[in-house]
């Protein structure tokens, strides 16, 4: 997918799809020799903006990991990485058939919250992928993406009766999601 | 609680299953050798090490690593065995660093299997020393104890283990080094083959999404798996009742998610990988949940009791009713936010109507604020046909779970209350009573508490706002309150065994005689109520001590020391009209037992009116805010853990004219005498 293009979520099947997944993945930072408990560790977080009618709602991050509703669930905080094989450090589940019906935006960012821009985060990427079949929808790369230390990933946006995806893939710079704010609503 | 120990120091262990973690920051062999009282090894089989990792109640890993993580049980491990000590030992041969001096502190960490530390100990000062005895666990008049050794040996293994009086202690010296460098050789060992998610308590924290993270977070070797302690090579397990004593006496069965475990059946052996699984657990897999029938297309599944995940119907019962508890807060919390948004915006609407000139001409302002109610009526009916979706979800859910819940899940009317029989085992939960929302008036939630109590119960006889508006006078209400304090009695001696659930009654002025007759002709009371100031101190000494000397006999590690007629069961203190008998000693008391009765099996449940305690002012507020208030009628006063709406709670009330109070409690004193003879 590249920036800016959107995608229906409607399936080929004519079904429409049911639950998305955004995860986000990297490298841990390399142990230093000597005093390995005293590396660098790098920590990415993952959060989803619940918007109605431009009006942010609830945010799902990692103090608040389920949305008041239970449509959007954060698995968890990961400080840390993984060991970059390309699991996903980190989740959101977005059960589309249970967001409120106000609910019209989903817009899902990234931000490094131990302050280390996408330049030093190895293996870095973040992805979209529909959860039923795990096939994934839309994947970027992080690392090496610039001195960033956020990325407005995607939204999720009510057409009709059903959903669709556009990538948004627009950087900024912030600590946790409320930096991201002014840079989130011009991508409404 | 974790003790960061010092050279020297020990500390009390009041777990006999522990872990025990090395973080080095370079690969090093860890071992443990065991020995009799005067500290010495009597043989090679005293000794586990890389290259025979597995003794009676020790396993150690295969391979020199990073970090290790020691698997331990202490009950398991031989009589004769006075002493494990933990040594670690820079391999040999292999280009690495030569002595410890040159490395960072390692550093040693006595863990529960819940992964909570115990005690903590950072070898310092190592100077040319290549091995080192890091810490031992000790007998210590019949109780286990750690202490932080430090111990280090220029010479490496050999003067080490010789040390210890092993005669042969060159040769397993070069024994275990010639382990090491194979094992060093191998690549990443297999992943180890987990029978069982028994390491899920200490997983939980990684990230559990990517399909190819099946390494564990702990530093980065790739010799970490070998280190894992459910690894067992030789297939066998030690011996399942060897376990049996557990010293946490009153805190109950421990908190089934942290970690159970099915294992597989024991089979009789003296090596083997220490077993994880709960002493008093089964330990056949339990019977699957049952299936759903497969939904029709287009509609959702018919719901089924027990329909959630758990080891036994009772937990998957008690999982699947905080499910829906959690499905209709948060189902109701999403109508809730769709109505204030549409609110919003119709109010934001017709605003704007009303300033913008042009709506005075002609029928276009009408039109407008037709528009916006319209708007308004549409967005509200949508979420309303959501919410009633799923309110007909949980409804058809509700009607099986509720005919299927043991009776301590079950209201009082329920069938299975008149099949009573005393129970064997302590139920996990409780059910205090009902829980629904004003959007769902026909939906009750169970209101199920986790047994033990981790709070006290405060039955509030004070005036309350009742939503209904209902007025009822002070006399009644007491009255009321009462009545269900009797009633949540009942239930929680019904649901304990017969010699695991103490009762005493305090009713300082006697006015509640007759509310607990059927306690006290029962016979399920160990004695009448106490009445007046002396019997109020009475029984508070008495619980007191009772808390004293738990608390002791658990910090030290002696649960066994107690007094042979010493009550081992769970006991609660209802008192009716607090404070109305009490002085300020006995006050200061009831905090006492309110503060720490809990963790040491001590509950208390009071019936009082706020009011009737205005006279000693704020001093009482941490005692109000410490018991969970339960009110004699409904009333909205309760939160939800995930969104916070106010849900009313009904209590738990015996249907009128029924004898299903009388019957189950006639049981239970029959079950009591039997027990005592």
């Amino acid at each position: 997918m590249t920036k800016g293009q959107a995608i229906s979520l409607q399936k080929a099947d004519g079904g429409s799809l049911t639950a998305v997944r955004m995860g986000l993945g990297w490298q841990a930072a390399p142990r230093r020799g000597l005093f390995g408990s005293r590396t660098r560790e790098i920590d990415l977080d993952a959060s989803a903006v619940l918007f109605a009618d431009k009006q942010p709602v609830d945010v799902v991050f990692f103090r608040h990991l389920v949305s008041d509703d239970g449509s959007v669930r954060h698995t968890g905080d990961n400080l840390v990485g993984g060991v970059g094989q390309g699991g996903d450090d980190e989740a959101i589940l977005v059960d589309l058939s249970r967001v409120p019906v106000h609910i019209d935006q989903i817009v899902f960012t990234v931000n490094s919250f131990t302050g280390q821009t996408f330049q030093e985060v190895q293996n870095a990427f973040c992805r979209l992928v529909d959860e039923t079949n795990g096939q994934e929808l839309a994947r970027y790369t992080l690392a090496g993406g610039g001195a960033y230390t956020a990325q407005i990933m995607a939204k999720v946006h009510r057409v009709g009766a059903g959903w669709n995806m556009t990538a948004l893939g627009a950087p900024a710079n912030g600590r946790t999601f409320q930096d991201l704010m002014p840079a989130i609503l011009p991508a409404l | 609680m974790t003790a960061e120990l010092v050279r020297g120091q020990n500390h009390p262990l009041s777990e006999a299953r522990l872990e025990i973690r090395v973080s080095a920051g370079t690969p090093v062999v860890a071992a443990a050798t065991l020995s009799d009282e005067s500290g010495r090894i009597h043989g090679v089989e005293w000794v586990a090490h890389p290259g025979a990792p597995t003794l009676p109640g020790v396993e150690v890993s295969r391979q020199a690593a990073a970090d290790h993580r020691l698997a331990v049980d202490l009950d398991a491990v031989a009589e004769t065995v006075h002493r494990v000590s933990v040594l670690l030992a820079l391999p040999t041969g292999v280009g690495g660093p030569v002595d410890f001096g040159s490395l960072a502190a390692p550093v040693v960490a006595v863990t529960g299997l819940d992964g909570t530390e115990v005690a903590g100990f950072t070898l310092t000062g190592l100077g040319p020393e290549s091995a080192v005895v890091a810490l031992e666990l000790y007998r210590r008049q019949g109780a286990w104890k750690v202490r932080a050794i430090g111990q280090g040996y220029a010479g490496g293994l050999a003067d080490l283990l010789a040390d210890q009086g092993l005669a042969q202690a060159h040769q397993l010296a070069s024994a275990i080094n010639e382990a090491v460098a194979q094992g060093v050789a191998r690549s990443v060992p297999a992943p180890p083959s987990r029978t069982a998610d028994g390491d899920r308590s200490r997983q939980t924290t990684a990230s559990a999404l990517g399909p190819d993270q099946a390494a564990s977070p702990y530093g980065g070797q790739g010799a970490q798996t070998a280190s894992d302690p459910y690894q067992g090579s030789q297939g066998n397990q030690v011996p399942q009742g060897a376990a049996d004593a557990v010293a946490s006496y009153p805190t109950g069965p421990a908190d089934p998610s942290a970690t159970t475990q099915p294992g597989t059946p024991a089979a009789s052996g003296t090596g083997g990988p220490v077993d994880y699984s709960h002493p008093r657990r089964r330990n056949t897999a339990p019977a699957p949940p049952p299936a759903a029938p497969p939904a029709e297309p287009g509609r959702p599944a018919q719901p089924v009791a027990g329909d959630a995940t758990g080891w036994s119907m009772e937990e998957r019962l008690y999982n699947q009713v905080w499910g829906m508890f959690e499905d209709l807060a948060r189902s109701t919390a999403a109508y809730r936010s769709a109505v204030d948004f549409a609110d919003t915006r119709m109010d934001r609407e017709l605003d704007e109507v009303l300033s913008d000139p042009r709506s005075r001409i002609g029928g276009q302002g009408d039109a407008a604020r037709e528009s916006a109610r319209a708007k308004h009526a549409q967005l509200v009916d949508q979420a309303r046909q959501v919410l009633d979706r799923d309110l007909a979800q949980l409804a058809a859910e509700a009607d099986v779970v509720e005919p299927a819940l043991p009776p301590a899940y079950a209201r009082w009317d329920n069938p299975t209350w008149h099949a009573y029989r005393v129970p064997m085992e302590m139920p996990m939960a409780l059910r205090l009573g009902d829980l629904h929302l004003p959007e769902s008036d026909r939906l009750r939630i169970p209101m199920l508490i986790r047994l033990p109590l981790e709070r006290g119960l405060w039955i509030d006889s004070g005036r309350t706002g009742s939503p209904d508006g209902s007025f009822l006078d002070s006399h009644e209400l007491r009255r009321l309150a009462l009545d269900s304090a009797v009633a949540h009695t009942a239930r929680l001696l019904a649901v304990h065994p017969a010699d695991e659930f103490t009762v005493h009654v305090l009713d300082p002025a006697g006015s509640g005689a007759q509310a607990f007759a059927p306690l006290v002709h029962s016979g399920v009371l160990t004695a009448p109520p106490a009445v007046g100031a002396a019997g109020v101190a009475d029984i508070l000494t008495r619980l007191t001590e009772h808390v004293d000397l738990v608390q002791m006999a658990v910090r030290g590690g002696a649960a066994d020391s107690l007094p042979p007629d010493f009550d081992t069961a769970h006991q609660l203190l209802v008192v009716n009209d607090f404070p109305h008998g009490f002085d300020d000693r006995a006050v200061t008391r009831l905090r006492y037992l309110a503060d720490e009765g809990p963790a040491v099996g001590v509950h208390l449940m009071l019936v009082a009116d706020r009011e009737d305690a205005a006279g000693y002012g704020p001093l009482l507020d941490p005692l109000w805010r410490g018991l969970m208030r339960l009110t004699p009628v409904p009333e909205d006063h309760l939160a939800d853990p995930w969104v916070g709406h106010a849900w009313t709670y009904e209590p738990a009330l015996l249907p009128p004219g029924s004898q299903v109070l009388q019957q189950v409690l006639a049981q239970v004193a029959e079950a009591r005498r039997l027990w005592r003879k």
